[in-house]
């Protein structure tokens, strides 16, 4: 009953906005030049699917994103093992990956994009470079808080290093590997639009850069829609392989935020 | 003969010296308890007993050899939950099996069989927070014993326990330990405990520079009720005794601490 009774107050809030906007751009208190229209929002992206013209650009973002997103978590990964396994390498590469994560890396699409051409690959790099540093992050800290005991028990009972990576390592640091992704998929996303925006010729950035191009307010606004439907699907994903995976921890107080 | 023994065995965690010219030794088959006041520098012994500590003079001897590295004939009952929390009860038995090549199925049938004899069978699929503490102390207990360590350590094992939970746990030990008798050095501070269930007991001073000040052999006969055991005569004579001993070093330490 609770759970209903928020589900109505939430599609109420974004009824309640959505009327408001629509009210404000119609009787003139907000400039539809700037603001459009939700209803219109709506219809461009119906004839967008509709007509199929979403499609590629759709695909081309999807693929440069889960690219990026797989790239980036799997590098990410690895060397956060590989760092919180091998204090020495830490201490000596610890400089380099803090220097590396602060440069912002919207300056690199450039770069990127001289190196690797207007095509995916510049776009891949990109979201490659913002998704490393989260699941690199997430994995060495989530390596480092295995409880000692857990490490030494395992060790006396004969685990070689192979067997501690699998049945301890890993599955200590899945928690933090997951909560990871669900961030992961919003910079890889970021990575791909924003290196579509600064110079390509198809993907969802390309068309809001297009519409930017022509003062299509309603174009932009639809291409944010598409990118939001899109990463919320992605995220329910990875929220639907966490809950498998992730079986064995304890439930958090019932009814908090899910 | 000796089947564990330390050796003049000195530990020092920088500048502070836990134990000082520890000698022990404990027979084949024998179930020896170590009480003392906190931080006396049990569980150091323990540790280095286990290889998980390299003494900083001094030697460890298992079974006529010097030990190097982690000691592999040893099962380690630790004070903490140390069973991997994202496994089931049944999977954690089994896998100090699959550590050493035995295939997932045939492990975790003999684990089947070890969650039995601790009474645990119908908790196989639940995961360590599904389960009580006592729960997880038996499978703790089974993934120890299914290696079938020649030595086991034990590291106040039951101290997180209430006290009728405690007493159920002690008396498994025993009749799990009646069956092959392992040896054993247990770690407590409760004398009661280290009575209850040992051949000997062996006093700690109050550390730092800790060592062994007196030796007890408990003559209660075998199998024992560990709830029974405790109001016999006998039983009372050597707490006394023991006591005597144990209190001054008790004092100590809280004047020192």
């Amino acid at each position: 009953m609770r759970g209903l009774r928020v589900r109505l107050w939430q599609g109420g809030l974004l009824l309640g906005f959505l009327l408001l906007w629509e009210w404000a751009s119609r009787t003139g208190r907000i400039d539809p030049f700037f603001f459009s229209y939700p209803s219109e929002i709506a219809q461009r992206v119906w004839r967008w699917f509709a007509t199929g013209e979403v499609y590629p650009h759709l695909y081309v973002t999807t693929v440069e994103m889960l690219l990026a997103f797989a790239l980036g978590t799997l590098l990410g990964v690895a060397l956060g093992l590989w760092l919180a396994l091998s204090p020495k390498a830490a201490a000596v590469l610890d400089p380099y990956v803090k220097a590396l994560n602060a440069i912002p890396r919207v300056v690199l699409a450039p770069i990127f994009t001289l190196w690797f051409g207007l095509g995916i690959l510049s776009k891949v790099a990109l979201g490659v470079t913002l998704v490393f540093f989260v699941a690199f992050f997430n994995t060495y800290q989530g390596v480092k808080e295995v409880p000692p005991v857990v490490l030494q028990n395992a060790r006396l009972l004969g685990a070689r290093p192979s067997h501690l990576l699998r049945h301890v390592y890993l599955p200590a640091a899945a928690s933090w590997i997951f909560s990871s992704l669900r961030t992961s998929i919003g910079f890889a996303v970021i990575g791909a639009v924003v290196g579509e925006y600064l110079g390509s010729a198809a993907g969802l950035g390309y068309l809001i850069a297009q519409a930017e191009g022509v003062f299509d307010t309603t174009g932009v606004f639809a291409g944010m829609v598409v990118l939001m439907a899109f990463v919320l699907v992605l995220d329910a994903l990875v929220g639907a392989v966490e809950r498998r995976l992730l079986v064995w921890r304890p439930k958090e107080r019932e009814g908090g935020t899910a | 003969m000796s089947f564990l023994e330390f050796r003049r065995l000195s530990v020092a965690f920088g500048d502070y010296v836990a134990v000082e010219g520890v000698s022990l030794q404990v027979a084949e088959g024998e179930f020896v308890s170590l009480v003392g006041p906190t931080g006396c520098g049990k569980s150091t012994l323990l540790n280095a007993a286990a290889g998980l500590l390299s003494p900083s003079e001094g030697e460890v001897w298992v079974a006529g050899r010097p030990l190097k590295g982690l000691n592999p004939v040893a099962g380690y009952l630790f004070q903490q939950d140390a069973i991997l929390p994202w496994k089931t009860a049944l999977d954690n038995v089994a896998l100090p099996l699959v550590f050493r090549g035995t295939p997932w199925g045939e492990a975790r049938e003999r684990a089947r069989a070890w969650l039995a004899k601790v009474g645990l069978e119908r908790f196989a699929q639940r995961f360590p927070h599904q389960l009580s503490g006592g729960q997880r102390k038996r499978v703790g207990l089974a993934q120890v014993l299914i290696a079938d360590p020649k030595l086991l350590l034990m590291d106040e094992p039951f101290s997180a326990l209430d006290v009728q939970t405690r007493q159920l746990m002690e008396n498994e030990l025993l009749r799990l330990w009646q069956e092959d008798r392992k040896t054993v050095l247990f770690v407590t501070h409760d004398l009661e405990e280290a009575i209850a269930l040992s051949d000997r007991v062996v006093v700690m001073a109050a550390g730092p520079r800790s060592r062994p000040i007196g030796e007890f052999p408990i003559p209660l006969p075998r199998p024992r009720d560990v709830a029974e055991v405790r109001l016999t005569p006998e039983f009372l004579r050597l707490h006394r005794e023991i006591w005597e001993l144990l209190r001054g070093e008790v004092m100590r330490a809280h004047a020192g601490a």
